[in-house]
């Protein structure tokens, strides 16, 4: 791959996705997109480069970006934010709602559906607390191809032994060989939707709830602070947001506070200007995707 | 240092089962059947025992039922680790108190992850 080609390539997935290569990840890219090439009939990156540059191609685009972003993802995973959505925010919730008996929770990188099943369980084993209640779970992903395997719902035996607990595993699965399926019940838990989190959030509603793990990793300053300052916009004032493990606001936002002792857990900072405030130094002007 | 003894009658499982679990700062000792293991449990009560299925002289399921009668023999968490992986085996295993359960075949990640469900880790 010539540095034409992966200067054209890393700027492309940037522009599409968000997703910020750093130098020397020529091997990643050519792990990935080589067999996205071979797929569409090319027989190199710099075939698919130049087909990429014609901007009638948005099919193949499209999978250059999901073959770039797919990431793996397991059942209760850090098994830490599940903790703090049973014990702390679903408690509170529930009592704050009383009147409405409304909740809406955002995955916003739900890649397989792991995350969002796993709150599915989560709310099943509340069991009678919830009777009369409408939980809204609402999955997305910039990838059509995980998402399909989401609501399809089959997973392997390898994907069902990483972080599900096995009882969880007899109640709301079925086998049919080494494959488990979640139970339809669950399926109907959770409604998926393709989106990308660069693209305006308008539309999406208002939500007490907001799991974005392991996705700000991909971006940029910038675009991080952008992307949690939106989220601030759309989740209730008593609302949280979950990080990954290795993710957090500190230095990026003002739109949040961590909630202590929760680690991952932020709460909207109300004390913040405007409730989304950018902190001084970092500039949120100028990204694509508006 | 958790004490996890690793029941197999292969003693390539038991290698591997080994390798993860003292990565993992386990202390392990072994056993072939499930006789052994009682043996074993009789005079050294574990933290955690990995328990294959089918083994001669006394099976896993067995050795799970003995184990759970000794004094002190609730106290031990039980992933069982065995190629019967269909529902009915599973379901059978937890009834008689296994804790945890690992399909073959399994990997690191897989033994570190059911550890970390039972509280081991």
């Amino acid at each position: 791959m010539s540095p034409a080609e992966y200067d054209f390539l890393r700027q492309f997935l940037k522009a599409r996705s968000g997703l910020v290569l750093s130098n020397e990840k020529q091997y990643l890219i050519e792990s990935r997109l080589l067999p996205v090439a071979r797929k569409a009939g090319l027989a190199s990156i710099a075939a698919l480069v130049s087909k990429l540059r014609d901007p009638r191609e948005a099919q193949l685009a499209d999978a250059v970006v999901e073959a770039m972003t797919t990431n793996e993802s397991f059942f209760f995973r850090d098994k830490v934010p599940f903790d703090h959505f049973t014990q702390l925010m679903l408690p509170q919730l529930l009592e704050r709602r009383a009147a409405k008996r409304h909740l809406r929770i955002w995955c916003a990188a739900a890649s397989t559906g792991q995350e969002p099943y796993s709150l599915a369980m989560c709310l099943k084993e509340m069991g009678p607390r919830l009777a009369g209640w409408r939980v809204e779970i609402l999955g997305t992903d910039i990838s059509n191809e995980v998402l399909d395997r989401a609501r399809a719902g089959v997973y392997t035996q390898f994907e069902v032994q990483r972080g599900l607990p096995i009882q969880n595993l007899l109640k709301y699965f079925t086998q049919s060989g080494d494959q488990w399926t979640i139970s339809a019940e669950l399926r109907s838990m959770v409604q998926w939707r393709k989106f990308n989190l660069l693209e305006s959030f308008a539309g999406l509603g208002q939500f007490d709830i907001v799991f974005c793990r392991n996705v700000l990793i991909y971006f940029d300053q910038p675009t991080k602070a952008d992307i949690i300052n939106r989220i601030g916009k759309l989740l209730a004032p008593d609302g949280y947001m979950v990080l990954g493990a290795a993710e957090t606001v500190v230095g990026l936002s003002e739109a949040f506070k961590p909630v202590p002792d929760r680690r991952g857990l932020y709460a909207p900072n109300l004390v913040a200007a405007g409730g989304a405030a950018p902190i001084a130094g970092v500039r949120v002007a100028g990204l694509g995707g508006f | 240092m958790k004490h996890c003894l690793v029941v197999d009658d292969s003693s390539v499982i038991r290698k591997v089962a080994r390798r993860i679990l003292e990565d993992l700062s386990f202390a392990i000792s072994e056993a072939e059947d499930g006789q052994q293991a009682l043996e074993s449990c009789r005079q050294q009560m574990p933290d955690a025992i990995l328990l294959d299925w089918n083994m001669p002289v006394m099976d896993g399921l067995e050795f799970l039922a003995q184990l759970r009668k000794l004094d002190g023999g609730e106290a031990p968490k039980v992933v069982f680790c065995t190629t019967e992986n269909d529902v009915g085996h599973i379901a059978k295993a937890i009834r008689a108190g296994a804790n945890e359960y690992i399909m073959k075949p399994f990997d690191r990640e897989i033994v570190e992850a059911k550890f970390q469900e039972v509280g081991l880790i």
